[in-house]
């Protein structure tokens, strides 16, 4: 018995809503960055399926594609954040409204 | 076996998710990552994405969950957050309306895309075409997608750049005094 390509697309889904769920509810701003790459991860196992699915390079491709994103995005995201947080240590994603004018 | 192999990894995966969610300190979340993408790797080997299934751990789990780490221990932020108060009234409600509509839309696309006639003619390159995974990667990398993979590079080259720019600090002062030193007067404030 093989498993079913419906499965990991499920699978996906079930992931994709746990890291969701975690950004709306996490105020931690590096959790609800390891939440966002629940999502992306989510996002890569459905193309990967995807790819099988319908005999296409394609979908890997792109999760390549999305993996140099996701790097960059951390990159970036992190340095926001260290400069943020050396300033106000302790800060919650709350706290950060205060840069409003 | 195959049944067995994906039972296991997605169990890993769900409980590491739910451990990113749920655990009150950043060190444990960041470990539980850990956990969600060596399973997130297993299924990739299963589908064939060997090559994918490197990259994942070598990156993902190599580089990414390293550089989490590196910021909390750096920043200090380690402390364990109350997860059960709730600052904003109704967030927590609204974040479980949010997150069953998705489940059901998700579910329902998850149904919907597993019916997708199979078969269609490739977009880009077939799966089974001659040598293995990583050659046709390679292949369709560097022909069908070449310009998509140059702007990778002008990415991470600006990544790279802005990293080193927010984390710049001049040495001898902090950002503070640096402001007032180059004030015109000096006592402006």
């Amino acid at each position: 018995m093989s498993v079913d390509y419906s499965w990991y697309l499920f699978l996906g889904a079930a992931l994709f809503t746990i890291g969701a769920y975690g950004l709306l509810i996490r105020r931690n701003p590096l959790v609800m960055f390891m939440c966002i790459e629940l999502m992306l991860n989510a996002v890569n196992l459905t193309f990967v399926t995807f790819s099988r699915m319908l005999n296409d390079i394609g979908g890997q491709v792109v999760v390549f594609f999305v993996l140099v994103v996701a790097a960059a995005e951390v990159v970036v995201g992190l340095g926001i954040l260290v400069s943020i947080l050396r300033r106000r240590p302790s800060a919650t994603v709350d706290d950060i409204s205060a840069l409003k004018g | 076996m195959d049944v067995f192999v994906f039972a296991v990894a997605a169990a890993v995966i769900l409980i590491g998710a739910m451990g990113v969610v749920f655990s009150r300190n950043p060190v444990h979340a960041a470990l539980m990552l850990v956990m969600t993408l060596f399973g997130i790797a297993v299924l990739f080997v299963q589908q064939q994405a060997h090559f994918l299934a490197a990259v994942q751990v070598v990156v993902y789990a190599g580089a990414i969950v390293v550089l989490f780490l590196f910021v909390i221990m750096l920043l200090g932020v380690d402390v364990a957050e109350n997860v059960t108060v709730e600052p904003l009234v109704g967030q927590r409600t609204a974040a479980w309306v949010i997150t069953a509509g998705s489940v059901g839309l998700l579910t329902a696309l998850a149904i919907r895309a597993a019916q997708v006639s199979l078969g269609m003619p490739s977009g880009t390159r077939p799966l089974d075409g001659e040598g293995g995974n990583l050659v046709q990667l390679a292949r369709v990398l560097f022909s069908d997608y070449l310009f998509a993979f140059e702007a990778t590079s002008v990415l991470l080259v600006i990544a790279v750049v802005g990293a080193v720019v927010l984390a710049n600090r001049s040495p001898g002062s902090t950002a503070d005094a640096g402001e007032q030193e180059h004030s015109p007067t000096g006592a402006g404030r």
